[in-house]
């Protein structure tokens, strides 16, 4: 039983079958998968979903893949926090936090790889492939020889240290390009043509592998009890991650298990180095300008976002805005999420964190809206970031008369 | 005034496998225009049912994509190099 109908031109509507296709070969737009809603709805109930596994894939039905048993590491069903403290410091009386740095390799990039590789399974691919700014490459490595396939990363060569060790560490064929995303990713597509028994999670699946981050949608909307927010705050790089958490809290609507996601607004967030979707919408044009990328946040550091217009349709359809921050910014606002809530993000949270303030403060999330933002990755990856930024307060021999005189009594600790 | 038009691999079945046209033109969506008389079928794979420039074809004169200088109004002097570039395929993520 399959609830897919095939995949679907995003911008000429032809029909295509449910195969490793990507692009339209009439118009060259992007495929997107499309659903039978009332076979959906018909299997689907807020009980069925209930009683499913803490996983995405509770929401088995709603993803792109039929009864093929999912390829999964238990990615997702993070917690979604009520961030009383952080709201309080940025004058936000309901802010929540997805906290997806609790998936299994750290980032939210669990979710989508884990349905690329249960999809390429099931076409029959025994090699997964991609490109990544880090933290695809941490989960395809780690699917992969979770799923027995063989793996082929490409990466930036100045990628951090962590995310390296965490590709290199399952196994799998890792491949530093000198270059930085944008010229990997034009890399991997050109393999895709040329090795076309291999499945590149972000060329020949992409379509199906973009389907995962709908699941940040579904577990918001069920954390809240079945209840639709009024603001999400997104991390972009590529802009799919944004596309398809609009994508699935309309499809909750659609198949009857929230009332409606009419109000939703959903906001962008990008670093100043790598801001060209921030740009397009302040200078409020459809066309996103590709930027050379020049920040600590190299998560997001795409210049070219193969998904930046959707992304951008979607903020602005929504009536949401997008917001861009410094360096200095993301730092800051790594340590303020740690020191409010408790949580270390990674570069990519700081973005998102950052933009969540500016955005308070100029007034586009209003005081009182159920505010939700997604963390998307661990602080462990990016440690570098912070270096020079987080010492310890002092360093001393082991004797009480040094820690004495370090820490004295009149230290604010002990009033 | 002649120009010349590169034509991506996935479209030279309209142009029987040849890459490079030379055309008469002043303007880039005129160069376009031509393109599809003497080829017919290109419009169609180049243009929206509004006549506007499909979203994953770039078009680049020299090396700049025409949406940042003036779209298909942009004017093409003697000897110009237009491309025609179907967005990276799949992109990045
Ligand atoms: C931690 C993190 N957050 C957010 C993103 C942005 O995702 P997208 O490319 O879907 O916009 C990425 C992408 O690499 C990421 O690694
Ligand atoms: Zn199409």
């Amino acid at each position: 039983m399959s609830s897919v109908l095939g995949l679907r031109c995003r911008e000429c509507d032809r029909q295509f079958p449910a195969e490793a296709l990507h692009v339209c070969d009439f118009c060259f737009g992007p495929l997107e998968v499309s659903y039978d809603y009332d076979a959906i709805a018909a299997v689907t109930s807020r009980a069925s979903i209930e009683a499913g596994p803490r996983t995405m894939w509770r929401y088995h039905s709603l993803l792109p893949v039929g009864n093929e048993t999912p390829v999964s590491l238990g990615a997702g069903f993070t917690p979604l926090v009520r961030a009383e403290r952080l709201g309080a410091e940025l004058g936000l009386k309901d802010l929540w936090l997805k906290d997806d740095t609790a998936n299994p390799t750290g980032s939210f990039k669990d979710r989508v790889v884990s349905v690329a590789l249960t999809k390429a399974r099931q076409l029959g691919f025994k090699v997964a492939a991609c490109a990544s700014t880090g933290n695809l490459a941490n989960s395809v490595a780690a699917h992969a020889a979770r799923a027995g396939m063989a793996s082929v990363v490409l990466i930036p060569s100045n990628l951090e240290k962590a995310k390296v060790m965490m590709t290199t560490v399952y196994g799998g064929q890792v491949i530093a390009v000198d270059g930085n995303y944008d010229d990997v990713n034009r890399l991997c597509a050109e393999l895709t043509s040329e090795r076309p028994s291999w499945a590149f999670v972000n060329v020949n699946v992409r379509s199906y592998y973009a389907e995962g981050s709908k699941t940040l949608a579904f577990e918001i909307a069920e954390q809240l009890g079945w209840q639709v927010p009024d603001h999400v705050v997104v991390p972009i790089a590529s802009g799919s991650q944004l596309t398809k958490i609009a994508k699935g809290f309309s499809e909750l609507a659609t198949v009857g298990l929230v009332d409606g996601d009419g109000s939703l607004r959903i906001s962008g967030a990008q670093a100043q180095g790598c801001s060209p979707v921030a740009t397009a919408f302040n200078k409020n044009i459809d066309a996103i300008a590709p930027v050379k990328p020049d920040t600590i946040a190299k998560s997001l550091a795409i210049g070219n976002p193969a998904d930046g217009y959707y992304a951008l349709a979607a903020i602005k359809n929504s009536g949401g805005g997008c917001g861009s921050v410094t360096d200095g910014e993301i730092i800051d606002a790594i340590k303020l999420l740690a020191r409010t809530e408790g949580i270390f993000a990674e570069t990519a949270g700081g973005v998102t964190v950052a933009t969540l303030a500016q955005l308070a403060q100029r007034g586009v999330i209003d005081l009182n809206e159920k505010t939700v933002a997604i963390i998307s990755g661990h602080g462990l990856k990016t440690v570098e970031a912070l270096t020079g930024h987080v010492d310890p307060n002092h360093t001393i021999p082991a004797t009480l008369d040094a820690f004495d005189a370090a820490v004295g009594f009149d230290d604010p600790l002990f009033n | 005034m002649p120009i010349i038009v590169r034509v991506p691999t996935q479209l030279r079945q309209l142009t029987a496998g040849v890459g490079e046209i030379t055309l008469e033109a002043q303007t880039v969506g005129e160069a376009l225009t031509a393109l599809d008389v003497q080829y017919p079928g290109f419009g169609e794979r180049l243009f929206d049912d509004a006549g506007a420039l499909r979203r994953f074809v770039n078009v680049f004169l020299a090396d700049e994509d025409v949406r940042f200088l003036e779209g298909l109004a942009t004017p093409t002097p003697e000897n110009s190099v237009i491309s025609i570039v179907p967005a990276v395929a799949g992109g990045s993520i």
